[in-house]
């Protein structure tokens, strides 16, 4: 916590500053509960207020539906509440004692793809919805998939509508191992189970009394204790400088800061330094946020830093820890996804982004692609079209100072931009 | 063990002043939009943060429809000095006398929209390439899509179905001569973030958000203001309240609430019990169910 938060405050703010800030992603089609699941959500922990749950009346109504439809707080644009279907991710927010969630909530299908992607890139946590009644099926492959490949740290597997099933353990403990024999072939650490009814409100915030043999947590305890302290990297120091800080005032004529947004390890006071491409060292002479002098960083802290020499960094450069250089490489292998309907070109040139650095890249190699169905990997289709995942080979205009995104989710990750029209059309994940 | 971890309000900090940096850095002549209401002054805040001790390097600009509260200008213009920043002000007037908008009719007449007008009018002739302003997610559920860095087109219109994805902490702020940016730096902020942080963070704010006394008139579930730009109807008449107003904008649609909060504490309170949103009392939001999402895709804020 920063210095100045150790003043007294009133008992709401108290407990207002102890909160910690969990982000979750869910990815869902219509009629598997996702919509009632995040209304029971944010209805239970009074995130709904009154005049949003009377417009959502209103609406339900006219459009001739029997019970209020919760989904409608979640489809924000006209074309979606026309089509009765999620398009974009929207962002949801509510909050309990422990912890201030942020929902990504997004569209489930298979042509939705790349809003999952872009949901699950900032997520600790993903909800996968199973319908109790059909068990592990394509869909929950494809969500837990990019769960993994998005390194999402933690999984929740919500069994759903338990109450169809007249909460029958023997079902949902067939849908676990189904789960547990697919999740094997994935890439997750930390999965949990908990089976729910998110219309009756079942496990959901309240325990289910319809379901004694579960010993286990309800879903909103999970959510608000998962160890979520050890998801960012805290090993290998990582600082993508943004912008100068250049005052030229008389008061500080000389002075010269590096603004930027810790992205891995722990920066303090004193420790060497190496700033890349150039490999100059230094130390650290200062941790400057606002007017307070901080004697340590860690992400994800906007800070800036003072360096005891004067060595020429700009916008781009990224400043590391003498002692974790990461790897340095025009060559780049990663994951993409793809997010634009025109296609991927091999051999096509594009603009990139890594951290706050710029480059352009060409395509040299498509290895292989996923059927993110099956989870298999086909090696001779080489066309990557809108929502394809694919394992690629690119070669950069400059090296990449880079980790695998395995290790660290901020200097691990790119995205390829379309140099004629701007747009971002596909998000890297650096094997 | 030492802990490293930072608490929400500091990671929603951390994550604005990163959104800010990345504006100075991308862009060549951003502005921050201000109203004077608390979430443009908390902007405002975290943009000496991002920079300090260093002056912040872009304007701020105000669209002034000319319906403003008389505090919201005197403390806009007392800021400004204090800061030593530059402020352009762009008058929705001017708009209307130049034939570029017109006035709506009516005993209420809104200049909500017609500053849509002076805001794009201004964007293009002072080149700005990206306008920062306060809009929160948790607001209003078309705001609830907005990116954190907005592409606008040629027209300066949002195209909410085609709009570039998002991923990680990367912002593409890439564009062609003629299109600009929309960047919102406390995008994941909600309501009682902001006042939480107005807080702890010792922030001057209006008085207009404390309690005091006001003559209001009950329009469509919203008590407005006694001003020159509102004019009664049959059957309605001034009254004298205790009240306070939860958000700032023109005074033609911005609804007074009844209470007796008179410090950031009570205010907060106030917050935690609220059962209906902010923009409740907001008359421009009440026109239709897609009223703000009509609003934005013509260029509004």
């Amino acid at each position: 916590m920063s210095n100045q938060d150790t003043k007294q405050y009133n008992e709401v703010t108290e407990g207002y500053l102890n909160m910690e800030l969990l982000r979750f992603t869910t990815a869902g089609s219509v009629d598997d509960g996702k919509s009632t699941l995040i209304g029971r959500l944010l209805y239970d922990s009074k995130a709904i207020f009154q005049d949003q749950m009377e417009a959502v009346e209103r609406a339900s109504k006219k459009s001739g539906e029997e019970e209020v439809n919760l989904a409608l707080l979640t489809d924000g644009l006209r074309a979606e509440r026309e089509q009765g279907i999620t398009i974009d991710v929207a962002y949801r927010y509510f909050a309990t004692p422990k912890r201030k969630f942020i929902i990504a909530d997004t569209p489930g299908h298979i042509q939705y793809t790349r809003n999952m992607v872009t949901g699950a890139s900032t997520a600790n946590v993903a909800l996968i919805l199973i319908d109790a009644r059909k068990g592990v099926i394509e869909q929950t492959l494809r969500h837990s998939y990019i769960a993994s490949l998005l390194q999402i740290p933690h999984i929740i597997i919500c069994v759903n509508k338990m109450d169809l099933v007249d909460y029958d353990q023997k079902t949902y403990d067939t849908i676990q191992k189904q789960f547990e024999a697919v999740s094997s072939k994935l890439d997750v650490q930390d999965v949990r189970f908990v089976p729910i009814s998110a219309l009756k409100g079942d496990n959901v915030v309240d325990r289910s009394k319809k379901m004694d043999w579960y010993e286990g947590p309800t879903l909103m305890y999970l959510l608000e204790n998962i160890h979520i302290g050890s998801d960012n990297n805290f090993n290998e120091g990582r600082f993508p400088v943004q912008y100068v800080v250049r005052p030229q005032t008389k008061e500080y004529h000389d002075y010269r800061a590096y603004a930027g947004r810790v992205a891995g390890g722990i920066f303090k006071v004193g420790d060497a330094v190496v700033a890349l491409p150039s490999g100059f060292e230094s130390k650290i002479k200062q941790i400057v946020e606002f007017e307070n002098e901080l004697t340590q960083a860690f992400p994800p802290q906007s800070v800036s830093l003072v360096l005891e020499d004067e060595i020429d960094i700009s916008r781009g450069d990224l400043i590391v820890k003498k002692n974790s250089i990461p790897k340095s490489d025009q060559d780049i292998d990663m994951m993409v996804c793809w997010f634009n309907e025109k296609p991927l070109q091999i051999g096509g040139k594009y603009a990139v982004k890594h951290t706050t650095s710029d480059a352009r890249c060409m395509v040299k190699e498509v290895v292989s692609k996923v059927d993110i169905n099956t989870l298999e990997k086909d090696f001779e289709d080489k066309s990557i079209n809108m929502n394809d995942i694919a394992r690629i080979k690119i070669r950069t205009t400059k090296a990449l100072h880079y980790d695998s995104y395995r290790n660290n989710r901020i200097t691990g990750s790119l995205i390829i931009i379309d140099e004629s029209t701007n747009e971002t059309i596909g998000a890297g994940m650096i094997i | 063990m030492e802990k490293y971890n930072i608490n929400h309000l500091r990671e929603l900090e951390a994550e604005s002043i990163y959104v800010i940096r990345e504006v100075a850095a991308q862009f060549e002549n951003p502005v921050l939009l201000f109203s004077g209401g608390k979430d443009s002054i908390v902007m405002l805040h975290l943009a000496r943060k991002a920079f300090w001790p260093a002056k912040i390097p872009f304007p701020i600009m105000h669209i002034d429809t000319g319906h403003n509260f008389e505090e919201t200008i005197q403390f806009r213009d007392d800021l400004v000095k204090e800061l030593g920043i530059d402020l352009v002000v762009k008058l929705v007037q001017d708009s209307i006398d130049k034939g570029r908008v017109a006035e709506e009719k009516g005993p209420n007449p809104s200049r909500n929209r017609a500053q849509t007008t002076t805001l794009l009018d201004a964007i293009e002739e002072e080149k700005f390439d990206c306008a920062m302003g306060g809009g929160r997610r948790d607001e209003e559920k078309a705001r609830a899509k907005e990116r954190f860095f907005s592409h606008r087109d040629e027209f300066g219109q949002w195209d909410p179905k085609n709009q570039r994805p998002e991923l990680w902490n990367i912002f593409n702020g890439r564009k062609n001569v003629g299109e600009h940016f929309r960047v919102f730096p406390i995008s994941n902020w909600t309501e009682m973030d902001v006042w939480q942080y107005i807080y702890l963070e010792s922030i001057k704010i209006p008085n207009l958000y404390f309690t005091h006394e006001r003559e209001v008139v009950l329009r469509d579930g919203a008590w407005l203001a006694k001003s020159p730009f509102v004019s009664l109807k049959e059957g309605e008449s001034w009254q004298k309240k205790i009240v306070r107003f939860r958000t700032i904008g023109d005074m033609t649609c911005t609804g007074a609430v009844m209470s007796e909060a008179n410090k950031l504490e009570d205010i907060i309170d106030e917050v935690a019990a609220a059962r209906e949103t902010e923009r409740g009392g907001r008359a421009d939001d009440k026109r239709s169910e897609a009223a703000m999402e009509d609003r934005k895709k013509e260029g509004y804020f």
